[in-house]
């Protein structure tokens, strides 16, 4: 059957990252990676799987190329607004009770959710006293992240999402303009760290009041979701807040009883 | 049905169909309301459907096919673990994937012909999930979602059921699944609810 020696190249493929790269896709859910590497078949132009892994043992440019498809960066700035209200309105009173905070944006991606917490923070008058960590496994992402621009093409959405997530200012007093980008406000990011991290290989860097992990867990499988539960767990401070995305939860975890829901609707939930 | 697609059931009962994957775009709810409402409570098949929604905004299908039929319903979470009579559907703005553990997960990925939930995920994850035991079923619609998916059904050895044209709403999307390939039943939504009745 032919798609039986599909799914054995698919595990070999992502043996052979590990084994040469150190990226670990093993845990991953295996229906969605099969699509994204099917799909980066056709771009990188190779005739199978097996032909992908070849290429990419021996040319560290070609995985560098097929990451991109593994890692498919989707984000927006306060992407789904109600989430961002949440945090402003029930979880910012409690974050104000810390003298200083740290914040972890897991899974950062191209960097729209760090602008949109930094922002967020500056208006609660927080941004002064908190670090923000934002972790990728994806160099690219990263550095599009730490350079903040972006196109101009989305910043109708952005300024639409901006105002229903209750944003007290303008939206446009955050970027400048150029030509066809715009460049988000350096101060936004004078407290964020941005940094290479994996939830599937790496352990804590640090102690955390709030973190938002959103739409990077559903690629995850049972076992992996709970290591990643698991360092979220460790990392959080006494009480701290977990932001997930609109389709995850902790309760069918392993980590279920570690966690309560602190806004269901908006998947926060509360170190217990 | 006629009696040699009753002969077509017959033949196929090994291996027996294991879940129901159901796609469908304009005209969709009405037809979905064909389909489903009648079966019993405790219909053996858990039913796994996109239906083509806004991305923006929350649907109320799992409400009001909860109303509508006498199944357990509910809008898909990921790392869902499927039970047999429930009728699930797809989340708007995340993509229905079946893992080969019959686990659901979702995916934010690209819009696949402009739809996210897309039928093609879906019906492409079910037929490597299930092979010859999954029934898949492409009813009205105005793009061509869903034809790849359901053609890979096939080619896993699945059940194939593709909406009528000529009965179809809006036929685009039936008449694009029979360029692709024949399936195993061309039916009315009546008959395609008979057929479901046979498969538990």
């Amino acid at each position: 059957m032919p798609d039986r020696n599909v799914e054995i190249e698919l595990k070999l493929l992502i043996e052979a990252i590990y084994l040469k790269y150190s990226y670990d896709f093993r845990d991953y859910s295996g229906a969605s990676l099969k699509r994204r590497v099917l799909l980066a078949l056709k771009q990188l132009q190779c005739e199978s799987i097996s032909a992908l892994q070849r290429k990419i043992l021996y040319d560290p440019q070609a995985f560098m190329e097929l990451l991109q498809y593994l890692t498919i960066p989707v984000s927006e700035m306060f992407r789904d607004p109600s989430y961002f209200r949440a945090l402003r309105e029930q979880v910012v009173p409690v974050l104000r009770t810390y003298p200083s905070l740290k914040i972890w944006i897991a899974g950062c991606s191209t960097g729209e959710e760090v602008y949109s917490m930094a922002i967020l923070l500056k208006e609660e008058g927080l941004l002064e006293r908190s670090i923000i960590y934002a972790t990728d496994i994806n160099p690219r992402s990263l550095e599009q992240a730490r350079q903040g621009i972006y196109s101009i093409d989305h910043l109708r959405q952005y300024t639409a999402n901006y105002q229903q997530a209750g944003g007290t200012q303008s939206f446009s007093d955050y970027y400048t303009a150029a030509y066809d980008s715009a460049i988000m406000d350096k101060s936004l990011k004078e407290t964020v760290t941005f940094a290479d991290h994996s939830l599937a290989t790496d352990s804590v860097f640090s102690e955390t009041h709030l973190i938002s992990c959103r739409n990077v867990l559903i690629y995850f499988n049972k076992p992996l979701q709970d290591r990643a539960f698991g360092l979220f767990h460790e990392s959080l401070c006494h009480r701290g807040f977990l932001g997930l995305g609109s389709k995850e939860t902790v309760e069918f975890s392993g980590y279920a009883g570690y966690y309560e829901p602190f806004n269901k609707s908006e998947r926060i939930f509360r170190k217990s | 049905m006629s009696s040699s697609a009753q002969a077509i059931l017959q033949t196929r009962r090994q291996p027996p169909i294991e879940a129901v994957v159901i796609g469908a775009s304009a005209g969709g709810l009405e037809a979905l309301g064909i389909v489903l409402e009648g079966l019993p409570s405790g219909f053996r098949l858990p039913i796994l459907v996109v239906q083509h929604v806004p991305a923006n905004g929350p649907t109320h299908l799992a409400e009001i096919f909860g109303r509508r039929t006498r199944l357990l319903v509910k809008e898909a979470d990921d790392k869902d673990q499927l039970r047999c009579g429930m009728l699930y559907f797809a989340a708007p703005g995340y993509h229905l994937l079946v893992e080969s553990d019959r686990s659901l997960s979702l995916s934010q990925d690209d819009a696949v012909h402009f739809s996210r939930p897309s039928i093609d995920v879906l019906f492409e994850s079910a037929a490597d999930a299930w092979g010859p035991q999954v029934a898949g079923l492409l009813l009205t619609g105005a793009n061509e979602d869903g034809a790849a998916g359901l053609e890979a059904i096939h080619r896993g050895g699945g059940l194939t059921v593709i909406q009528d044209p000529a009965e179809a709403a809006v036929p685009t999307m039936p008449r694009a699944a029979l360029r692709r390939f024949a399936p195993d039943y061309i039916l009315s939504l009546r008959d395609i609810h008979r057929l479901l009745r046979e498969l538990e």
